[in-house]
């Protein structure tokens, strides 16, 4: 396709695992036997639990509850429905959360090729991200060098609440791998429940976890930032997913000013917080955070003071919004163009290609 | 600009620090190692006074991990809020094009070379001796 036809990029659509099942015969033997002598039944975590009222809205379930099972049914309820010419995969299966770092390697190699053969190869529309075991830093690198080849992989993925803050430099390689291939760090929402999702403690209710998610992205874009990972791979780009967007400026704001005054902590960061993160980080604008008034919106969005940042997502099957106007209201129409195509061409290079 | 007497040297030894007024702006004087710099007082961010800073050192880096330090105690750290102002030149290390403080030439004079009929203007009344140095800022 000529990217000038491209109406809409949706760089944030969720395909659901069935269940166990569907990833044994990408298993090998030895994990296969595993899975079912231990009767492990599913990776699903308490970020998304699959009848939730977030994890799908009620439009997209089938009569079992679930939602975006295959490849045909999210071509046409999300691609189909609201005109995406492109979008990106993002498997949400608790790969991440698993202690042992071999088992996720094998889960995190079941999920990509799940994702090449059951998706990618049915719809030529689709990309993905690859998800990667950031319990061991070198079987995240072997699995980008593994996937990398394929194209259609476009974005690395991790979750926003990991064991240790995204900035360290035990994760530099994987960034060194996602310099070398030109694919963003995609984070998104959700963790690995290593720690409460607050630093105060566990919350009570769901609710309060996915809002603490906005928390965590907070920390992890101060972590890299502060630990220079965009000094050491300035052409990185690093997505926020599914983070709520609008808590940005506010911290960064926070974040900018305090450098100031203890700048000489981290020398290597010689200009403000604020300007690196314009531009290295791109979000996806489902759910937008804001009140209902639209005006509202404009003004909220102008805090940005970038055109580049926001790119467009379903978040499809998740139930961020009714009928069909993915795109917020109040976002002036003269940044649509940018939201919908352009920045994720930027943001993604293998797009293009 | 006139030049004004606002300490005799061996009042002001290295390390030491003089907090003056001229033409009612509060300047600080700074000696590190022999060398004397004047800064405006007031921090342009909250105002906070630079005579209370802490000298410190020029950190730079190319990349993380790296630390290059150079320039022991030429900058003053606002007592309040830790910005770093260049005592050569008044900029702050965070955003030097946009924000510094007033800073001020300095120079040390002899008593003897100093022209009686046209006497720099005292920010206090000095007994000047023909054989004693003195510090000069320029306002």
């Amino acid at each position: 396709m000529n990217l000038s036809d491209i109406r809409a990029i949706d760089c944030d659509v969720h395909p659901t695992v069935p269940s166990m099942q569907t990833l044994l015969p990408y298993l090998n033997d030895h994990w296969r036997e595993t899975v079912i002598e231990r009767e492990i039944t599913t990776l699903d975590t308490i970020s998304y639990p699959p009848l939730a009222p977030l994890t799908a809205r009620a439009d997209f379930r089938d009569e079992r509850g679930r939602a975006g099972l295959d490849a045909g049914e999210v071509g046409q309820q999300a691609l189909d429905k609201w005109q995406a010419d492109i979008a990106i995969l993002n498997c949400l299966y608790g790969v991440q959360l698993v202690f042992n770092e071999d088992m996720a390697q094998a889960f995190a190699r079941a999920v990509n090729d799940w994702v090449v053969k059951e998706w990618l190869d049915r719809d030529p529309r689709l990309r993905a991200s690859i998800v990667v075991p950031l319990q061991n830093v070198e079987h995240a690198v072997d699995e980008i060098e593994r996937c990398a080849a394929d194209k259609r992989f476009v974005q690395i993925l991790v979750l926003c609440m990991g064991e240790t803050p995204l900035g360290r430099r035990q994760f530099w390689p994987i960034y060194a791998a996602a310099e070398r291939h030109n694919l963003p760090l995609g984070i998104h929402a959700g963790s690995a429940y290593r720690y409460p999702v607050t630093s105060l403690g566990w919350p009570t209710y769901y609710v309060e976890d996915y809002a603490a998610q906005s928390l965590g992205f907070q920390s992890q874009l101060a972590s890299l930032v502060c630990e220079g990972v965009f000094v050491k791979f300035p052409k990185l780009k690093a997505v926020l997913i599914e983070s709520g967007v609008t808590w940005l400026p506010g911290f960064v704001w926070r974040l900018s000013k305090f450098w100031r005054g203890v700048r000489a902590e981290i020398p290597w960061i010689d200009r403000s917080p604020n300007e690196i993160v314009r531009d290295h980080f791109r979000l996806t604008i489902q759910p937008l955070d804001t009140p209902d008034n639209p005006d509202i919106v404009a003004r909220a969005i102008e805090h940005f003071q970038s055109d580049d940042m926001l790119l467009y997502s379903s978040d499809y099957p998740h139930w961020q919004f009714d009928g069909d106007e993915i795109m917020p209201p109040g976002i002036p129409a003269s940044l649509h163009r940018r939201i919908l195509v352009d920045n994720p061409l930027a943001t993604y290079p293998r797009l293009g290609l | 600009m006139a030049k004004h007497i606002v300490a005799a040297v061996k009042d002001l030894p290295p390390g030491s620090r003089k907090l003056v007024e001229v033409n009612n702006r509060q300047i600080a004087v700074f000696n590190v190692n022999g060398e004397f710099h004047a800064l405006g007082n007031r921090c342009p961010h909250e105002g906070g006074h630079l005579i209370d800073g802490k000298l410190v050192g020029l950190v730079q880096s190319k990349m993380p991990g790296e630390y290059c330090y150079s320039r022991k105690d030429e900058l003053v750290k606002c007592p309040w809020h830790g910005w770093e102002f260049d005592l050569r030149t008044g900029r702050a290390q965070c955003d030097p094009s946009r924000v510094r403080v007033r800073h001020y030439e300095t120079a040390v004079v002899q008593g003897g070379e100093i022209d009686l009929d046209a006497p720099p203007k005292a920010a206090e009344v000095f007994s000047v001796r023909v054989e004693d140095d003195y510090v000069v800022v320029e306002v």
